[in-house]
C-alpha cells in the first residue's frame, strides 16, 4: 500500500495548493495532471511484448505503445513533462492495483473479452492472436482428430483451456486436459512427454518455440481456432482518459508509425538473446491497424 | 479504489460449462480435502515409525530418522512439489517413468500431489512424536522394562500412548498446515480450492470475490477441524495422566 500513499499525498497535497486548477479534469487524467506523474503496469516475461531485457530494463512492444500514449497524454494536458512510473503486474495482481490505483495502464498481453470488460476497459486492441497447440515433431500430430485420447494441456485460467474444453466436448475427441501453472510449466510438460500438445496464443508458442533447446523440435499445428485480441488495459467508467489513450493508438495505426514499432518486435532480433520471432502482422491485425476497434467479441476480428 | 463488485458471479456459468462458479469451488473443496486427507494418513504413518526411530537406543536408527526429518524437513515445499512432479519419473525406469507420466489426469496431479505432502508432513510429525516421547520421564522407559517388556512393548503400551496425548495439540496444527498447504498442488496442475479461486479471478476478473470466497471456506473447513480435534483431545484425555507425569518429576 506504501506504492500509492505517496502519490496520493502528493496529489492531495497538490489539489488543496491549486484548488482552481483543472476543474474541467476528472479521473485519471486529473490524477496524472496533479502528480504529474503516471505509472504503467508491465509484465516480468511477457516476451516480446512486455518484459526485463539483459540490462533488467522494461521494454517490448506494448511498453512502446504506451510510451506514445503518454507522449499524447503530455500533449492533452499540455505540461511539459510526465514521469512515468513502471510498476510490474502478475495476471493476479494486475486487478487490484488498477483499481486501487497504483497502475493507470496496463502495457502486456492481456486479452481482451466481454467478461473481463465488465470489470476494466481497453483501448483499441494492439495485437490480435490466435489458438494454437504446439507439439513435438516427431508425435506427428496434424489436426485436432490426432488428438484424440491423448493428454493435452493449456495454462489455467486461460480462455485457450475453455476453448478445449468445450471443443472437446463438443467434437467428442476424449481428450485428457491437463491445466498447468504457467506457459514455461506446461511447455515443460509437453517437453517431458507428460502431454501431446500445448494449447495457448500462438505468439506465445512462437515466443517458447524459439528459446527451446532445439526449437527444430517443434512443431505449431496450422489450425488457427480462436482469435484472441490483446489490448492495453485501463481504468472502467473514465471516458475521459479513454478518449485520448484510443486518440494516441488510433494515430499511431492512422499515420502508420505502427509498422516500425511492430517490426522492431516481431521482424528483428528482440533482446534478451538476440531472437528473431520472425512474424509478419496477419490479416486480423491488419484489419485492426485499417479500422481501429477496440472490441472484446472475437467475432469482430474475423 | 474503483472496483466493480459483483457477488452474482458466483451463480453465473463457470466456464467448463460444470454448473455455476460457486459449484466451481466447492468441487474444489472436495480435491483439497481429498488430497490433504490421504496426504495426513501418510504423514502420521510415517512420520510415528521415523519419530519412535529417533528415541530408540539404537545409534544408525537415531542417525536414520535425523538424516529423513532433515532432508524433507529443510527443502521448501514448493521445490518438493517439482521434485515429485517433474524430476521423480525421469529417474525411476523408463517404463514406471512413462507409465507415471500417461497416467490420466488429474491423477496425474493428484498422486504426487499426496506423496509430497505426506513425506513433508511425515517429517514435522516425526519432530512431534519424538519431543512426546522424550517429555515423558526416563523412569517410564526403565519401569516398562524391568517389568519385563521387551522394547516394542514398551514403546506400544507405556511410552506412546503418553506421548501421542501430549502432542495431540501440536499434532492439530500440523493437520491445518496439511489442509492449507495443499494449496502448493496447484503449482503442478491439481485443481485444488486455490487453484478454482484462480481461474475464477482469471476468466472474470472478480478477483475479491474469488479469493474471499475461498478464503471463507478454508477457514469453515479448519474451524471444524478445530472443533473435531478438541473433541478427540476430550474423549481421550485420561484424568490426571499428563499432571501425574508432572508430578513424578517434581517428586525427584
Amino acid at each position: 500500500m506504501r506504492k500509492f500513499a505517496l502519490p496520493l499525498a502528493a496529489a492531495l497535497a497538490l489539489a488543496v495548493a491549486q484548488p482552481a486548477a483543472s476543474q474541467e479534469l476528472a479521473g485519471t487524467l486529473k490524477k496524472i495532471k496533479d502528480t504529474g506523474a503516471i505509472t504503467l503496469g508491465h509484465r516480468d516475461s511477457s516476451i516480446p511484448f512486455s518484459y526485463y531485457d539483459d540490462k533488467q530494463q522494461v521494454v517490448g512492444y506494448a511498453i512502446d505503445i504506451c510510451h506514445r500514449i503518454v507522449d499524447a497524454i503530455k500533449a492533452e494536458l499540455k505540461i511539459p513533462k510526465i514521469d512515468v512510473k513502471l510498476n510490474p503486474v502478475t495476471s493476479a495482481t494486475r486487478i487490484p492495483l488498477m483499481a486501487n490505483g497504483t497502475i493507470d495502464l496496463e502495457c502486456g498481453s492481456t486479452t481482451n473479452n466481454l467478461e473481463r470488460q465488465k470489470q476494466v476497459a481497453f483501448t483499441i486492441t494492439h495485437f490480435v492472436t490466435a489458438n494454437r497447440y504446439v507439439a513435438k515433431k516427431a508425435s506427428n500430430i496434424k489436426t485436432l482428430n490426432d488428438l484424440k485420447g491423448k493428454t493435452v494441456v493449456s495454462t489455467a485460467g486461460t480462455t485457450n483451456i475453455k476453448w478445449a474444453t468445450e471443443e472437446n466436448t463438443k467434437r467428442n475427441l476424449g481428450m485428457s486436459i491437463v491445466a498447468a501453472k504457467d506457459h514455461a510449466e506446461a511447455f515443460l510438460m509437453v517437453d517431458t512427454g507428460r502431454a501431446a500438445a500445448f494449447f495457448m496464443d500462438d505468439i506465445l508458442l512462437y515466443g517458447l518455440v524459439a528459446n527451446a533447446k532445439n526449437p527444430a523440435d517443434w512443431a505449431i499445428g496450422s489450425e488457427a481456432y480462436t482469435v484472441e485480441p490483446y489490448g492495453i488495459m485501463l481504468r472502467r467508467d473514465d471516458p475521459a482518459f479513454k478518449k485520448v489513450v484510443d486518440n494516441a493508438v488510433t494515430q499511431l495505426y492512422k499515420s502508420g508509425q505502427i509498422n516500425a514499432i511492430y517490426d522492431k518486435w516481431f521482424l528483428k532480433p528482440v533482446p534478451p538473446k538476440g531472437i528473431n520471432l520472425n512474424l509478419p502482422m496477419s490479416r486480423e491485425f491488419k484489419n485492426v491497424v485499417a479500422k481501429p476497434t477496440d472490441s472484446g467479441d472475437p467475432a469482430a476480428y474475423q | 479504489m474503483k472496483y466493480n463488485w459483483n457477488w452474482g458471479i458466483f451463480w453465473q456459468p463457470a466456464a467448463d460449462a460444470s454448473g455455476t462458479w460457486l459449484h466451481y469451488l466447492l468441487v474444489g473443496i472436495v480435491w483439497t480435502l481429498g488430497t490433504a486427507l490421504a496426504a495426513w494418513v501418510i504423514a502420521l504413518a510415517l512420520g510415528s515409525v521415523i519419530g519412535v526411530l529417533r528415541t530408540t537406543p539404537r545409534a544408525w536408527a537415531v542417525r536414520l530418522g535425523n538424516a529423513y526429518v532433515e532432508l524433507f524437513r529443510n527443502i521448501p515445499l514448493l521445490v518438493q512439489m517439482f521434485l515429485w512432479f517433474f524430476v521423480l519419473p525421469e529417474l525411476v525406469p523408463k517404463g514406471l517413468g512413462d507409465w507415471i507420466k500417461q497416467m490420466p489426469p488429474p491423477w496425474s496431479a493428484y498422486l504426487p500431489a499426496v506423496l509430497c505432502l505426506g513425506f513433508y508432513t511425515s517429517a514435522r510429525v516425526a519432530e512431534q512424536v519424538r519431543a512426546g516421547i522424550q517429555s515423558l520421564p526416563v523412569g517410564q522407559r526403565m519401569a516398562g522394562t524391568a517389568m519385563g517388556l521387551t522394547l516394542p512393548q514398551t514403546y506400544r503400551h507405556v511410552l506412546l500412548p503418553q506421548a501421542y496425548r501430549i502432542v495431540l495439540p501440536p499434532l492439530t496444527s500440523e493437520f491445518l498446515n496439511i489442509i492449507k498447504n495443499s494449496a502448493v498442488a496447484l503449482t503442478i496442475g491439481l485443481m485444488e480450492l486455490t487453484a478454482r479461486a484462480r481461474s475464477i479471478q482469471e476468466f472474470t476478473f472478480q478477483v475479491f470475490e474469488a479469493f474471499t470466497a475461498a478464503t471463507i471456506l478454508y477457514l469453515a473447513i479448519n474451524i471444524v477441524v478445530v472443533l473435531g480435534m478438541r473433541w478427540v483431545e476430550r474423549r481421550l484425555a485420561v484424568p490426571g495422566l499428563i499432571a501425574a507425569g508432572g508430578a513424578a518429576q517434581a517428586g525427584h
